[in-house]
């Protein structure tokens, strides 16, 4: 029987394959936002699955906090990213450094 | 029986998908593969019976805001056809601090199974209600008990959207647009008139 | 209202009038202000010291004010007025008054005026402060504050670098010989308990045999005592070894040459000795330190004011030489001539001080005396007035009959030396009478070469300044070359002429003094126990044998006096070739003297350059070696070093950020399962 494990395993391997994206990637600063994006997608299904397993109907309204809040910041994750592209002309991870102390 | 198979379909596709993301070298290669991890996970959760949120996945996440990460991949004409130096030099520790990672999470959830965690038990108030369907029973619980962060979710997106705009509004200069508060402004006495002279005649100003 | 308030008090009022109004009070009205303020201390002044000597008057303490009340330790701010005092009162505030009103001439063109005037009526505060002083820190008070007033006004051309380094030079020196001062008023509070001038003197004779830890050595107290406060005598009265700021003080404008250097602050140091005469007469040796170092004092001020051109240093060695007679006389237990001789010395050199300040001014500045020459037919007034002075400080008199005032003190020294019967007595006796001397040399010497012979001043820088400065006026008007300037006579056409009537006026007042001061008033000081009251100690023995003493002391001043009168004659008159052919002789000799005996430069290579050594060393090794190296600006190297390795970290890429979260979030979750 599929219990709560499994989708405790799969949302946690999709966790890590988020966070492995962010700092494992050597293209762009697009590819994080979208391993973020593969992050908050784990926390999701991980809130419905237990929703659906406790009977508790908060989980799902949680999670459509978290999409809510998901959607607002890749919308302005992506504007910073375009006005970074503006100035910078590129946005290839190895060129963002202008953090450089 | 096929409950656990397309559970476990639709796991593997929501796997396989998450790693094709990060590997990907286009980047709107990338973007598809997220677009199908969407879906599936929607799949995911239409198997445990909360059907709204699936469908709010896929018309939120895939018809917004994976779109919205296409048309900026589109539209910042990213260079990709080079693919700088392999994996990076951090890959040892960072497959080690994933390892680690999903580790703990899994310890985390034998430690759940054998009974050595107290969970917080549900105070039923947010109880699933039968013979209601799923949309009801969230409307319900969203309306009336989670009113304020239901107000409160409204307003981050207002400063989201507002934030955006601000973000990458830009001044074109140059253009030269009406100016309303001096067109009101105006009195009949500044005001250019019809004047018909006598031919031969000037006019009077 | 007690008199002596007012005496005291109102030159401090009219010199925080003029000195906080200055520029917007204005030149006249801080000139009448001080002076007005000055002359009625005067007034105010006579008739107590006339008390004393009719013997009317009773010495009194005023009371002004609680000062301080720590522990045992009491003392509050009040005024004593006794004879000792008395007799100052009236030099300080009449010397004061003249000098006032001659400054309104002398500093006509100054353009800090009241400035000038508010110092000089703070000094004459702060001396009036010293000698009315009933306990030892208000005397101390006193004495500071004459200090920092002669600094003031030694350096009142500030902007002159001369000036600035004679002002803190004598600062300097005064403040060793205050160490000196200090430590014996600490010694006198722990020996008796108290700092009370009448209550010290009181309880002095019984401590005479007692002994006292100083530095490690068992010694007499009484001497101790008495000596270090006699080191700050030194200092203020420029006595051999802390007389090197007396003759780089000329620095500053004659008037305060003749008040501070002449009459008042530099006689501080003879009133203090005479005050505490009591203390003082509990230890012999504390008295023979005195009377050797004021004999030593007199001659070596003597030898080398006998070589000097500049007409004011001169002057400066004289007085010198003179608190040297005052000194030994001090020593020998003749207080009241010390005191008379003080007394008299006041007038005369103040007059002479203030007659060379008004040939100065004449002779547009010019100080140097091989630029004068027959002046007195130019300047007749400062001529007798200054004859007048000379004749008073060489002691010219005849016995019986009259003499100027010198006459009366310096002889009255000689005689009570003399009479002392010590060997030390005896040996100062001789010094004295050498001293007395050059001192009759030196002094004709500067009246032959400043206003006998053939004028000398062509050459004069200072003159030609006046010179063109006055044909620049008359560009315009003649043109003719050869008309002017062929002056064969020395004079380059320069006419010097009268001072202005504001200085003529004290030179004649203080003439008469110089003149009568001696006669009318050698009595009471020198024989008159009942005018000093107990003020100072009073030797009667010693006194009444001075009557007795043989004739040729008698008369060994008035000899010395005559023969330093013809060889000065001889050199400047008679054979003006003598004195080159005799440098010329004694060469290594009159450079020796010239030199002032070589003591600045002994000082410099002693003290002044090690000092400064030193200070070098603290600084560049130490301040800036060890100190700053460390602190500061060690500090700031390793926050800099810090940052440097700090700043590797913020390599600015993403991901690299992102790992440490990771790293950092992961620990956290490992940390919170593990614990």
């Amino acid at each position: 029987m599929i219990g709560i494990e499994h989708y405790v395993v799969v949302s946690s391997i999709l966790f890590v394959l988020g966070v492995l994206g962010i700092f494992l990637n050597r293209k762009n600063v697009i590819v994080i936002l979208m391993a973020i994006e593969l992050i908050l997608l784990a926390v999701n299904i991980n809130f419905v699955a237990f929703s659906a397993f406790l009977g508790d109907l908060t989980g799902q309204i949680f999670a459509m906090f978290v999409l809510t809040v998901a959607a607002g910041e890749a919308a302005i994750g992506l504007a910073i990213l375009v006005i970074y592209f503006r100035g910078r002309g590129t946005i290839a991870v190895e060129d963002v450094n202008r953090m450089k102390g | 029986m096929i409950h656990i198979i397309a559970f476990y379909l639709f796991a593997a596709m929501v796997i396989a998908s998450g790693a094709c993301t990060i590997l990907a070298r286009n980047p709107v290669h990338s973007v598809l593969w997220l677009i199908l991890a969407f879906f599936n996970a929607a799949a995911l959760m239409v198997l445990v019976g909360a059907e709204f949120i699936a469908m709010l996945l896929v018309i939120v996440y895939v018809g917004a805001i994976a779109v919205l990460f296409l048309f900026v991949v589109m539209m910042l004409d990213i260079d990709f056809a080079e693919l700088r130096a392999g994996f990076v030099r951090n890959f040892p520790l960072g497959i080690l601090i994933a390892v680690i990672l999903l580790a703990e999470i899994v310890l985390g959830l034998g430690a759940y199974r054998s009974g050595g965690i107290e969970l917080g038990s549900p105070d039923g108030l947010a109880a699933t209600p039968v013979g209601v369907s799923n949309i009801e029973a969230i409307g319900a619980l969203l309306y009336g008990r989670y009113l304020f962060l239901f107000e409160a979710a409204g307003i981050i997106l207002l400063v989201a959207m507002i934030g955006a705009i601000v973000l990458t509004h830009r001044q074109r200069g140059g253009v030269r647009g009406q100016n309303i508060s001096r067109q009101i402004a105006r009195r009949p006495e500044e005001a250019t008139r019809n004047v018909k002279p006598e031919s031969g005649k000037g006019v009077q100003l | 209202m007690d008199p002596i308030l007012f005496i005291v008090f109102l030159p401090l009022l009219t010199a925080i009038i003029a000195g906080f109004g200055n520029k917007a009070l204005g030149n006249t009205a801080a000139k009448v202000l001080t002076t007005g303020g000055l002359f009625i201390a005067c007034a105010l002044s006579w008739p107590v010291f006339i008390g004393f000597l009719s013997g009317t008057a009773d010495a009194q303490v005023v009371p002004v004010l609680h000062w301080v009340q720590s522990g045992t330790m009491t003392f509050d701010w009040a005024l004593r007025v006794d004879a000792l005092t008395a007799v100052m009162l009236v030099v300080v505030t009449t010397v004061s008054a003249l000098v006032h009103l001659y400054s309104w001439g002398y500093m006509a063109e100054d353009p800090d005026q009241p400035r000038f005037f508010a110092y000089l009526s703070l000094f004459t505060f702060a001396m009036l402060m010293l000698v009315t002083a009933d306990n030892l820190v208000q005397m101390f008070f006193g004495w500071e504050g004459v200090g920092l007033a002669s600094y003031l006004l030694i350096g009142f051309w500030f902007k002159k670098p001369s000036a600035s380094a004679a002002a803190i030079k004598a600062f300097v020196v005064n403040r060793v010989g205050d160490l000196g001062f200090m430590l014996g008023i600490f010694g006198t509070f722990l020996v008796f308990g108290t700092v009370s001038i009448p209550e010290i003197l009181e309880a002095a004779p019984s401590m005479a045999g007692s002994t006292i830890g100083f530095l490690g050595y068992r010694l007499d107290t009484m001497t101790v005592l008495c000596v270090l406060l006699f080191i700050g005598a030194m200092g203020k009265s420029a006595q051999l070894g802390l007389h090197t700021w007396l003759p780089d003080a000329m620095e500053g404008p004659t008037p305060v040459s003749a008040l501070i250097h002449a009459a008042t602050m530099v006689t501080a140091g003879v009133f203090m000795v005479c005050r505490l005469s009591p203390m003082f007469e509990t230890s012999q040796t504390a008295l023979s330190i005195v009377t050797v170092v004021g004999g030593v004092t007199a001659i070596f001020a003597a030898t080398v004011g006998t070589t000097q051109w500049d007409i004011k240093r001169v002057i400066a060695y004289s007085t010198c030489s003179q608190l040297g007679y005052m000194f030994f006389a001090a020593g020998v237990g003749a207080y009241g001539i010390a005191m008379f001789h003080l007394f008299t010395h006041a007038f005369f050199k103040a007059l002479l001080f203030l007659g060379a300040g008004s040939v100065i001014h004449s002779m547009h500045h010019e100080q140097d005396m091989r630029y004068y020459g027959g002046l007195r037919k130019q300047i007749p007034l400062t001529f007798w007035a200054m004859m007048a002075g000379t004749l008073a400080i060489t002691g010219v008199g005849i016995f019986g009959v009259f003499g100027f005032a010198g006459f009366y003190s310096k002889d009255a020294i000689l005689e009570a030396v003399y009479m002392s019967g010590t060997e030390i007595g005896d040996g100062v006796f001789a010094l004295g009478v050498v001293s007395a001397l050059l001192t009759s040399f030196y002094s004709w010497r500067l009246m032959f070469l400043t206003f006998y012979g053939k004028p000398r001043w062509s050459q004069s820088e200072h003159i030609q300044h006046a010179v063109h400065d006055a044909h620049g006026h008359d560009l315009h008007h003649s043109h003719d070359q050869g008309s002017h300037g062929r002056h064969d006579d020395g004079t380059a056409g320069y006419h010097p002429h009268e001072s202005p009537p504001s200085m003529l006026v004290p030179l004649v007042v203080l003439t008469v003094g110089a003149v009568f001061a001696g006669y009318f008033f050698s009595n009471n000081f020198i024989d008159n126990p009942d005018f000093w009251g107990g003020s100072i100690y009073y030797n009667s023995h010693l006194i009444h044998s001075i009557h007795g003493a043989p004739l040729w002391v008698k008369l060994s001043a008035t000899v010395v006096m005559i023969l330093g009168f013809g060889i000065a004659w001889y050199a400047y008159i008679r054979n003006p070739r003598f004195p080159a052919a005799f440098v010329e002789q004694f060469q290594a000799l009159h450079k020796f003297l010239y030199n002032k005996w070589y003591f600045d430069e002994l000082y410099n290579f002693i003290f002044v350059r090690p000092a400064l050594w030193l200070g070098r060393v603290f600084w560049k090794q130490v301040d800036v070696g060890i100190i700053d190296r460390f602190g500061p600006n060690g500090v700031a190297w390793a926050v800099a070093q810090g940052t440097r390795v700090a700043q590797k970290v913020q390599s600015g890429y993403l991901y690299s950020y992102a790992l440490v979260m990771l790293l950092g979030l992961v620990g956290a979750i490992s940390w919170m399962m593990v614990g």
